[in-house]
């Protein structure tokens, strides 16, 4: 795509921001799959944003005691129990699945495709492997300890619905993810991307897809903190 | 390559340190529940440790620091939104917790 930019790249700050947003044509001066991807992840912080606002309403409004997180979500090792364990690794999985991502994208627009591919499939792999814990964690929250939406033997019942919400429908976000990236993989794989009709190769779209996945992991990043560590 | 062409490549070693930078930083986090912190000090450590993480992800990973300024203001301003409904849900939900402690408690 060729961009209309070089009056507009030579402004460089805030005078730069004034003519992006007065030009005639366009505003976002990126591919327009980027600045839609990053429309459709600010739509999704609202979401995420209005999940914790509200679990964060209840449970300061709640006057029975909340569930410790610390002690629900531990793991028993031998006869230590380590708090947290799970959703420990579970956090450090995500973080090394964005690395492995940003190492895709490092190798597609050096027009590696093999390794950009090969790099996505693992991170697909450390999101799959990550959705595998989180249903461990359901189970044995579900079977063992008896948490329910509408309630739990621990303490108050919004623990069971804010947190069903608001990890599902994250683990719903990583599910997809894992989806979209073994399918832009195998595209990258079978050249669909390598261009033609006067066009020469583009990898953006490993980019684009790499926006998604790091804000699967940024969002995970406050479920983290606000819901295991509050 | 510039960042007005579209193409955001940076080296390795970047990512690499700010994948290191984010393994420490979990680990900080998680040790504050390790250790019981409790109070201010737990409050104040894992709200830092979440918005160090947070930084790096959108700076880095996803190349928002080399972003044109219209691309974003347009996507980091609107969620300051969010912080207003924080705000006022958290003053909403002190007054339902006090009305519950009132009446039904």
């Amino acid at each position: 795509m060729s961009q209309p930019s070089t009056t507009t790249a030579a402004a460089p700050g805030l005078r730069a921001l004034v003519k992006d947003w007065g030009s005639d044509r366009q505003t976002f001066h990126v591919p327009w799959g980027k600045a839609m991807m990053w429309i459709f992840l600010l739509s999704d912080t609202f979401i995420f944003g209005s999940f914790l606002t509200g679990y964060m309403t209840v449970r300061m409004s709640t006057t029975v005691p909340w569930p410790n997180p610390s002690e629900v979500f531990s793991l028993h090792i031998g006869n230590v129990s380590v708090p947290l364990l799970l959703i420990a690794i579970m956090t450090f999985i995500l973080i090394s699945s964005s690395g492995t991502m940003a190492m895709a994208v490092n190798c597609a627009y050096g027009g590696d495709k093999r390794n950009a591919a090969r790099l996505m499939f693992v991170t697909a792999a450390f999101g799959a492997s990550f959705v595998g814990m989180q249903a461990f964690e359901w189970s044995k929250l579900i079977l063992d300890e008896g948490v329910r939406p509408w309630g739990n033997p621990m303490g108050a019942a919004q623990f069971g619905s804010t947190f069903f919400m608001i990890t599902g429908f994250h683990g719903l976000h990583v599910s997809a993810g894992v989806i979209y990236l073994s399918i832009v993989a195998t595209r990258l794989l079978r050249g669909r991307y390598d261009g033609g009709h006067g066009h020469g190769p583009n990898y953006q779209i490993v980019e684009i897809a790499g926006l998604y996945w790091h804000f699967v992991d940024l969002v995970w990043v406050f479920i983290f903190a606000l819901f295991y560590l509050w | 390559m510039s960042a007005t062409a579209g193409q955001q490549q940076h080296p390795i070693k970047l990512y690499l340190l700010i994948w290191g930078l984010l393994f420490v930083l979990s680990t900080m986090s998680y040790l504050v529940d390790y250790f019981q912190f409790h109070g201010l000090l737990r409050w104040g450590l894992i709200i830092l440790f979440m918005l160090l993480k947070a930084g790096l992800i959108v700076a880095v990973f996803m190349h928002m620091a080399w972003e044109r300024l219209a691309l974003i203001y347009a996507i980091l301003l609107p969620p300051g939104a969010l912080m207003v409904l924080v705000g006022l849900m958290a003053s909403e939900a002190g007054h339902t917790y006090l009305a519950r402690l009132l009446y039904f408690h």
